[in-house]
């Protein structure tokens, strides 16, 4: 119990370290504008990955209506920060809440559907959310609700960041959790075992839903509007490609999955359908030729950068 | 608006829901039969639907072919590039887990639509106009030559289908395979062989449903099988997956209920209720009108 306490808090000052660089590289312009909105970028798609993966990766259930629940996050955080005038903390805990509540009220009756059933009805509920807010007026219809104050900043979106991870690990690591796994490895003896499979089913997608809301909310506080053609299944697919791609069970995969197609579709910035087509390729080679993604369900933590550093010996004692 | 224009609009609603349903009817049987015989949402299916129009683009533009060669043309076109699909993509994965052939599924359903863009442009081209366009009215009803050509094609079709599947060696081991992979292989059928020939049936159809689909909108662009075939798949899942005579009830049914929503209701609403009825025969009746109810093993 101390160690892994240990290994907590080393982990939080390792995070705490990266954040001063950036921030100092970000104050003294080393990384610009357009980078910066990379970074940012980067830590909202870190948090839809690790969320979509505790459903997909750890518990098994194939969805793929993320970007459903990250429009209502975006909508509801809106909608609080904008027509109510509440403060951005109470906007994203709002997101992550009315999300939360969703994923609940959706997930409890499908979720007993298995495969590909479940994943085609969470692509159509995703979409459903999407043309229901499409069809209210009062947050703007298909004109997107507009005029959002740019609360996101780096900060707001490390830390978001930082605490979705630190949360859905701690899960995973969790009698709860463990009870999740069992319930991707198999249904049928998890259940034998005593495992109650729908709530843990419906916890693991009410916890994903939620922080699904907060990356939603973080999302249209950084780019002024929340537009619904921005929450269609084709943000789904992208979540998808970089859950599959870090390894289906891997946190740090979809991290480090997250990080790289993001610099890569900034990188193809200008050619976008290029974008897709890279990302479509690599799924299907990676479905052929290593279909447990980068990592597997493996996890890169800190020990192996301290095994790299600290010399062998260090590492090995560790693992003892 | 009094009751006679209401019947009116209603039996107009209808008509134009049947054309667009057996649309609907003729992508979900590629659906359906895929699934059938090897449990795969071809995800893919409706971008081969999108590449059937084109090619039938291509046909009547280029080298100025008539209707009919062009769906031929299409047609082949479209089996080709099915079992070609079915070849690289999903035939390594047999025996791997469903969520991997899924995700491939995706992968090459946006491969289709994105390498798409980049052939053709993500421009829509204007389908030329293959028939005079005549309009028929019918007792207050307007039927226009299009409607009638779709529906008399996809009849023709569907009837062609169901006498290959019912009455001829290749269906029959086809309706083998679907029942019992491992049975059928035992009794020396050549299990890939069927599988490589039901994806070519399946993909022709979708593309003779694009072509049909360009007559009747005048409109094409690479990412318009998306919706059609997510569509289709309900279609599928309602009449009941893997059940061919489901899929065409399915098909029309889901269409005319389009029509009816997009006409009484409102159009934006017309695409959630697709996925409404998905998820309510999903939650309350998963084999579908037609479909059997088969019990998980352990």
């Amino acid at each position: 119990m101390r160690i892994k306490m240990k290994r907590d808090l080393s982990a939080l000052v390792a995070c705490i370290a990266l954040y001063l660089l950036v921030m100092v590289l970000m104050e003294t312009e080393v990384i610009g504008s357009y980078w910066q909105l990379n970074i940012v970028l980067i830590c909202i798609n870190i948090i839809l990955a690790v969320s979509l993966n505790l459903i997909t990766g750890f518990t098994g259930q194939f969805s793929i209506g993320h970007a459903g629940f990250m429009a209502v996050g975006a909508y509801m955080s809106a909608v609080f920060t904008v027509k109510l005038g509440m403060s951005f903390g109470a906007g994203i805990l709002a997101g992550a809440g009315a999300a939360a509540i969703l994923g609940f009220a959706i997930g409890l009756p499908t979720l007993r559907l298995q495969g590909d059933y479940l994943a085609i009805a969470t692509l159509g509920l995703g979409e459903i959310i999407r043309i229901t807010i499409l069809n209210i007026p009062y947050v703007g219809g298909a004109s997107g609700l507009m005029g959002i104050p740019r609360y996101t900043n780096f900060t707001w979106a490390f830390f978001a960041m930082i605490i979705t991870v630190f949360f859905i690990k701690n899960f995973i690591n969790s009698s709860h959790g463990r009870a999740c796994i069992s319930i991707r490895e198999n249904e049928i003896a998890a259940e034998a075992m005593g495992v109650d499979t729908t709530k843990y089913k419906v916890i693991a997608f009410t916890i994903g839903a939620a922080f699904a809301g907060v990356a939603g909310g973080l999302f249209s506080h950084y780019f002024y509007i929340a537009h619904p053609a921005s929450f269609t299944f084709m943000k789904s697919f992208d979540i998808l490609t970089m859950v599959v791609l870090g390894g289906l069970g891997s946190i740090s995969g979809s991290i480090t999955a997250a990080i790289l197609l993001t610099f890569i579709s900034a990188a193809l910035a200008s050619y976008p359908e290029w974008r897709m087509v890279i990302y479509s390729l690599m799924l299907i080679i990676l479905m052929i030729y290593r279909p447990q993604g980068l990592f597997g369900n493996k996890e890169i933590g800190l020990k192996i950068f301290s095994r790299i550093l600290g010399g062998g010996q260090h590492g090995a004692a560790q693992n003892k | 608006m009094d009751s006679s224009s209401l019947t009116q609009q209603f039996f107009q609603q209808l008509i134009n829901g049947v054309s667009l349903g057996s649309i609907y009817a003729l992508i979900a049987l590629g659906y359906t039969m895929v699934y059938g015989i090897i449990r795969l949402i071809n995800f893919a299916h409706g971008d081969i639907y999108m590449l059937g129009a084109y090619a039938g683009y291509f046909a009547t533009t280029y080298f100025k072919m008539s209707f009919f060669p062009a769906l031929i043309f299409s047609m082949v076109v479209a089996a080709i590039v099915g079992m070609l699909i079915e070849r690289l993509a999903y035939r390594p994965l047999r025996g791997a887990p469903k969520i991997a052939i899924l995700i491939t599924a995706i992968g090459v359903s946006l491969l289709l639509e994105y390498g798409g863009i980049i052939l053709v442009t993500p421009q829509p081209r204007t389908f030329p106009e293959l028939f005079s366009t005549t309009t028929f009215n019918f007792m207050g009803m307007i039927v226009n030559s299009q409607q009638i050509v779709i529906l008399g094609i996809s009849l023709a079709l569907m009837f062609i289908l169901t006498y290959v599947v019912n009455k001829t060696k290749v269906g029959k081991a086809m309706r083998a395979v679907s029942f019992d992979t491992d049975a059928a292989r035992l009794m020396g059928i050549n299990v890939d062989r069927i599988i490589s020939f039901t994806f070519a049936i399946g993909s022709s159809l979708a593309a003779a449903a694009g072509i049909l689909v360009g007559i009747y909108y005048n409109s094409i662009d690479p990412l318009m099988g998306i919706m059609p075939g997510l569509k289709a798949f309900v279609a599928a899942v309602l009449g009941g997956i893997g059940v061919i005579p489901g899929a065409m009830v399915g098909g029309i049914l889901l269409g005319v209920i389009e029509a009816l929503v997009s006409g009484f209701l409102s159009s934006t609403f017309r695409d959630a209720a697709a996925f409404i009825i998905l998820i309510v025969i999903l939650l309350f009746k998963p084999s579908g009108l037609f479909g059997k109810n088969i019990r998980e093993k352990v």
